[in-house]
C-alpha cells in the first residue's frame, strides 16, 4: 500500500522582476527557510531534497549543484528534474513518489528561476526542432497566437475575454504579496497594450519574474505531528504530446485529443470525478497567456466547448465566483519558470488551508486542482484535498 | 518494506566518437526499439506493458533546451508520462525504481543519451562553475579534478603509475567489450607518455569524447518475473550532494560517495561490501577517480585505492572486478554514464557479458556521478534474482 502524501510546508518569495540584492542560492534559501518555518522543521528532518530549474535559461549547467548551500541538499539524497515550464509540476510529482515509495518520509522540492541573470528567451529559441522547426517558432508567444486564433474561429469569440480574463488575473495579483506584477487593468488597457503576435498582446503574456517557491511533502505518520493541518495530494497525473510544429503538434487540436484533455479525463476517472467544475473548489491552470485559459478551460471540462469564453464573460472565475480561477493571479502576474508549476501547487495549498489572505476565494475549498504546462503541450495535474485520500 | 523492483531488459549503442548519421531522436530510438523488441513490450494504458518514461540528457548538451522533448516520440511519451531527470542516468534509474515502488507504475523505461561530439564539452562545464568568482578563470571540471588528483595522490602517496595502470586495466577490458570506443592495449609508459590535460592528468587518463544512447525497463517484481526468466533485482539505493566549490572540501575524501554507499547498503543488507559485492561498475571521469572511487565505495580503506589495483583485486578475475566493461575510460558519454552502468551490470548478473563475464557474478554495484570532482554520487545495488 504506497504511503499517503502531505503537503505540510509552504514558502515562497516576494517574486520579482530582477533580485540583484541576493544571488540564486540566497534567493532559494528565502522560500526554503519559509517552507520549513511553515513546517515547524529544521533542515536535518528532511531526507531528501528535489529540485528544478530551467538551466539553460538560467545559464548554469547543473544548476542543483550549484545551489546546495542554500537549498539544504549538504549530505542529502536529491537530483534536479527538467521539463520545461512542466518542471515544478515534475518535481512535486517526483517528491509524491519519493515518499508513496515509503523510502523516504520527508521531501524537500524547490523550484526557482532567476531570469535577471540571463536572456531566457534567447535560450528557449532552442526548445524546437533545430533542422525543420527552429526558423518557423520562437519563444512561447506564437504557440498562444494560433490557440488563440483557432479559439476565436471555432467559439465564435472577439478579443475582449481573454482581455477581461487578464483583468480578473490581474485583481487576484493585487491580492497576493507575493505576486510580481500588481497591475490594475481594464480591459481598454489590455486591448491598447502592444500587439507581439496577433491576437496574442504584451499584457496577454506573463511576465520575467525571479524567485522560489518551496514546499515540504510528509507521509501520513509525519503529517500527523505537523502543526498545520495537512493538505493531501490526493493523485497525480502527467501527459505530454509530440512536440514538432510542422507535423502539427504545436497547433492543438490537429488532430485530438490534446494532452491536457487525456491527463485530465485519465484523473478524472481514477477518482471518479463526474463533474468538475462543480467538485472541485479551485483551479490553478498554470496560464502563460490570458488566452490559453479559455481553450484550456473546455480542455479541463470546466465547461463545454465553445462556453468558457462565456463563462469569462459572466465573470464567474473572480475570487467569489462559482468557478475561481488562479486566485493567485496566475502565471501572467507571476512566472519565475522553474518555479511556477510548484507555486501552482503551493496558491491549491494555502486555498485549502483558508490562508489565502486577501485572495482567498469566498466559498469553502475542499478540494483544489492545480497543473503545471510546459514546453509545446505537456501537462501535470494534481488532486488537492482537505480530506484524507 | 517497498515492493520489489526488477530490471527487465536492457540495451545500448556501440559507442563512437562521433555518429553523424544520427539526429538525437535516431540515437535515442535505437537502444529503445531494442528493449522493446527483446522484452516484447509495448506502451499501453491497461497495466499490460509500459506505463511511463523517464528519460536522462541535458539541455546544455544537446543544445536544446528542455532536452527530452526532442526523444519523447521515440521513448513513448507522446500522450503518456514522461518525466526527465538532468543530472546522471544512474540517478534516471533510481527515480524510475522510488516511482514503482510507490506504487503509482508497475513499468518505466529509463532511457539516456548524449552526442558529446556536437559540443565543446569544456564550455559545457565551464557553465557548471560558481559564476561571479570561478567561471571567469576559466575553470572546467578537468582543472578541477587535477586538483582532485594532485590532493588525493600527495596525501596517500597514489603514484603516477598507478593512475596509469587504471587505464591500461581499463583498455584491457574494453578490448573484449564489442560496444566500447576505445579499442587497443596500451602500456603504463604510453599513458603517462600522453601530453598532460592539466597536471596530473594526462591525455589517455581521461575518457574520450562518445556518442551514444542506453535504455532500461524497470518493472515490478511480479510483472518482471512473468516478462522475464533473468530478472535482476534493485536491491538498494542512495544518492548525496557534497558542496559545489572545491576549495569547500575535501577533495581527497569523497564523503557524498561514502554517504550514497552507506544507503544503498543498509537498505541492501550489506555489511562488508568487498564480499558482499561481486562486480563493480563505477563511473571514472578521469582514472585517480576509479582509485578514489573504490575507497568511497568502502572496498578498501582511504589511501588504499592504489593498493587494491595492484594486488589484482579489481582486475576481472580478481576478487571485486571493478568496471571490467572499460569504464568510461573506454568511452561512454556523460549522462548516458551512469545508466550504461546499470547495463552492463545487469549483463554481468545475467551471465551475458560475454568475453568480459565474471565468472559467478550475483551482486552487482552501480555508481553514477555528477558535477566538478564527483560533487554528487548516486549507487545501486542490482542482485541476480532468480
Amino acid at each position: 500500500m504506497p504511503e499517503r502524501v502531505a503537503i505540510v510546508g509552504i514558502g515562497q518569495t516576494e517574486h520579482q522582476y530582477m533580485r540583484p540584492d541576493v544571488n540564486h542560492e540566497e534567493m532559494i534559501h528565502e522560500a526554503v527557510e519559509r517552507a520549513l518555518q511553515d513546517a515547524e522543521m529544521n533542515i536535518h528532518e528532511i531526507d531528501t531534497v528535489l529540485m528544478t530549474n530551467m538551466d539553460l535559461f538560467e545559464g548554469h549547467y547543473l544548476a542543483d549543484a550549484m545551489s546546495v548551500d542554500g537549498a539544504g541538499m549538504y549530505g542529502r539524497p536529491g537530483f534536479k528534474l527538467n521539463t520545461g515550464g512542466t518542471s515544478g509540476g515534475t518535481a512535486v510529482a517526483a517528491a509524491w513518489h519519493h515518499i508513496a515509495s515509503g523510502v523516504f518520509e520527508t521531501v524537500l522540492v524547490i523550484g526557482w528561476q532567476k531570469q535577471d541573470a540571463t536572456p531566457s528567451i534567447a535560450a528557449l529559441a532552442t526548445a524546437r526542432e533545430p533542422f525543420y522547426d527552429r526558423g518557423l517558432a520562437a519563444g512561447a508567444v506564437g504557440i498562444f497566437a494560433s490557440m488563440a486564433l483557432q479559439y476565436m474561429q471555432e467559439a465564435g469569440c472577439g478579443e475582449e475575454p481573454a482581455a477581461l480574463a487578464r483583468v480578473i488575473m490581474a485583481d487576484h495579483a493585487r491580492r497576493n504579496p507575493y505576486s510580481h506584477l500588481k497591475l490594475d487593468l481594464t480591459v481598454e488597457d489590455v486591448l491598447a497594450s502592444r500587439v507581439l503576435v496577433w491576437p496574442v498582446r504584451l499584457l496577454h503574456m506573463s511576465p520575467t519574474s525571479c524567485g522560489a517557491c518551496a514546499l515540504v511533502l510528509s507521509n501520513e505518520g509525519r503529517a500527523r505531528r505537523s502543526p498545520k493541518p495537512p493538505v493531501w495530494i490526493v493523485d497525480t497525473e502527467t501527459a505530454h504530446r509530440e512536440q514538432s510544429v510542422w507535423r502539427g503538434g504545436c497547433v492543438e487540436p490537429a488532430p485530438g485529443p490534446t494532452a491536457i484533455e487525456v491527463a485530465a479525463s485519465r484523473l478524472y476517472n481514477r477518482n471518479g470525478i463526474g463533474h468538475p467544475s462543480r467538485e472541485i473548489d479551485v483551479w490553478e491552470l498554470y496560464t502563460p497567456s490570458s488566452w490559453a485559459l479559455l481553450p484550456w478551460m473546455e480542455l479541463f471540462s470546466i465547461c463545454e466547448k465553445g462556453r468558457a469564453w462565456r463563462l469569462v464573460e459572466k465573470e464567474l472565475i473572480r475570487l467569489d465566483g462559482p468557478i475561481p480561477i488562479e486566485p493567485s493571479g496566475g502565471v501572467v502576474s507571476t512566472n519565475p519558470i522553474g518555479a511556477s508549476g510548484v507555486i501552482r501547487v503551493a496558491e491549491a495549498a494555502l486555498q485549502i488551508r483558508g490562508e489565502g489572505g486577501e485572495r482567498q476565494v469566498h466559498k469553502e475549498v475542499r478540494t483544489a486542482l492545480a497543473s503545471a504546462w510546459g514546453a509545446c503541450h505537456w501537462i501535470v495535474i494534481f488532486l488537492l484535498s482537505k480530506d484524507r485520500p | 518494506m517497498p515492493r520489489g523492483v526488477a530490471v527487465v531488459a536492457v540495451a545500448q549503442t556501440r559507442y563512437e566518437s562521433s555518429k553523424p548519421s544520427q539526429h538525437l531522436q535516431d540515437l535515442a530510438l535505437e537502444p529503445v526499439q531494442e528493449v522493446l523488441s527483446v522484452s516484447g513490450l509495448q506502451f499501453r494504458e491497461d497495466g499490460k506493458g509500459i506505463d511511463a518514461t523517464i528519460s536522462c540528457s541535458q539541455d546544455h548538451w544537446d543544445g536544446w533546451t528542455i532536452s527530452s522533448k526532442n526523444i519523447i516520440d521515440g521513448a513513448g511519451g507522446h500522450l503518456r508520462p514522461e518525466e526527465k531527470v538532468a543530472v546522471d542516468g544512474a540517478y534516471a534509474l533510481y527515480y524510475a525504481t522510488l516511482c514503482i515502488m510507490g506504487g503509482h507504475y508497475d513499468c518505466v523505461l529509463v532511457v539516456a543519451h548524449t552526442k558529446e561530439s556536437q559540443v565543446d564539452g569544456r564550455l559545457v562545464e565551464n557553465m557548471g562553475m560558481e559564476p561571479l568568482f570561478s567561471r571567469p578563470l576559466g575553470m572546467d571540471f578537468t582543472s578541477c579534478a587535477a586538483l582532485q588528483a594532485r590532493i588525493y595522490m600527495r596525501r596517500y602517496g597514489i603514484l603516477p603509475e598507478q593512475c596509469a595502470r587504471v587505464v591500461v586495466k581499463s583498455r584491457r577490458c574494453s578490448c573484449l567489450n564489442p560496444k566500447a570506443l576505445a579499442q587497443g592495449s596500451v602500456s603504463v609508459e604510453e599513458v603517462l607518455a600522453s601530453p598532460y590535460l592539466a597536471d596530473p592528468i594526462h591525455e589517455m587518463e581521461t575518457k574520450p569524447v562518445a556518442d551514444g544512447a542506453c535504455a532500461v525497463i524497470l518493472a515490478e517484481e511480479g510483472k518482471a518475473r512473468r516478462w522475464t526468466d533473468k530478472p535482476v533485482m534493485i536491491e538498494g539505493l542512495g544518492s548525496s550532494y557534497d558542496r559545489h566549490y572545491p576549495g569547500y572540501r575535501d577533495l581527497a575524501d569523497p564523503s557524498a560517495l561514502r554517504e550514497a554507499a552507506r544507503r544503498a547498503y543498509a537498505m541492501a543488507g550489506i555489511d562488508d561490501p568487498p564480499r558482499d559485492l561481486h562486480v563493480v561498475e563505477l563511473s571514472e571521469y578521469f582514472a585517480y577517480q576509479e582509485l578514489l572511487w573504490t575507497e568511497g565505495l568502502g572496498l578498501c580503506g582511504p589511501g588504499e585505492g592504489g593498493q587494491l589495483l595492484d594486488s589484482g583485486a579489481s582486475s576481472l578475475g580478481g576478487e571485486i572486478p571493478v568496471n571490467p566493461s572499460g569504464g568510461l575510460l573506454s568511452g561512454v558519454p556523460v549522462n548516458v554514464a551512469g545508466l550504461n552502468r546499470a547495463v552492463e551490470a545487469t549483463l554481468q548478473l545475467r551471465g551475458e557479458a560475454g568475453a568480459r563475464q565474471v565468472e559467478g557474478a550475483e551482486r552487482a554495484l552501480v555508481h553514477g556521478t555528477g558535477g566538478a570532482c564527483g560533487q554528487m554520487h548516486c549507487v545501486l545495488v542490482l542482485r541476480r534474482g532468480w
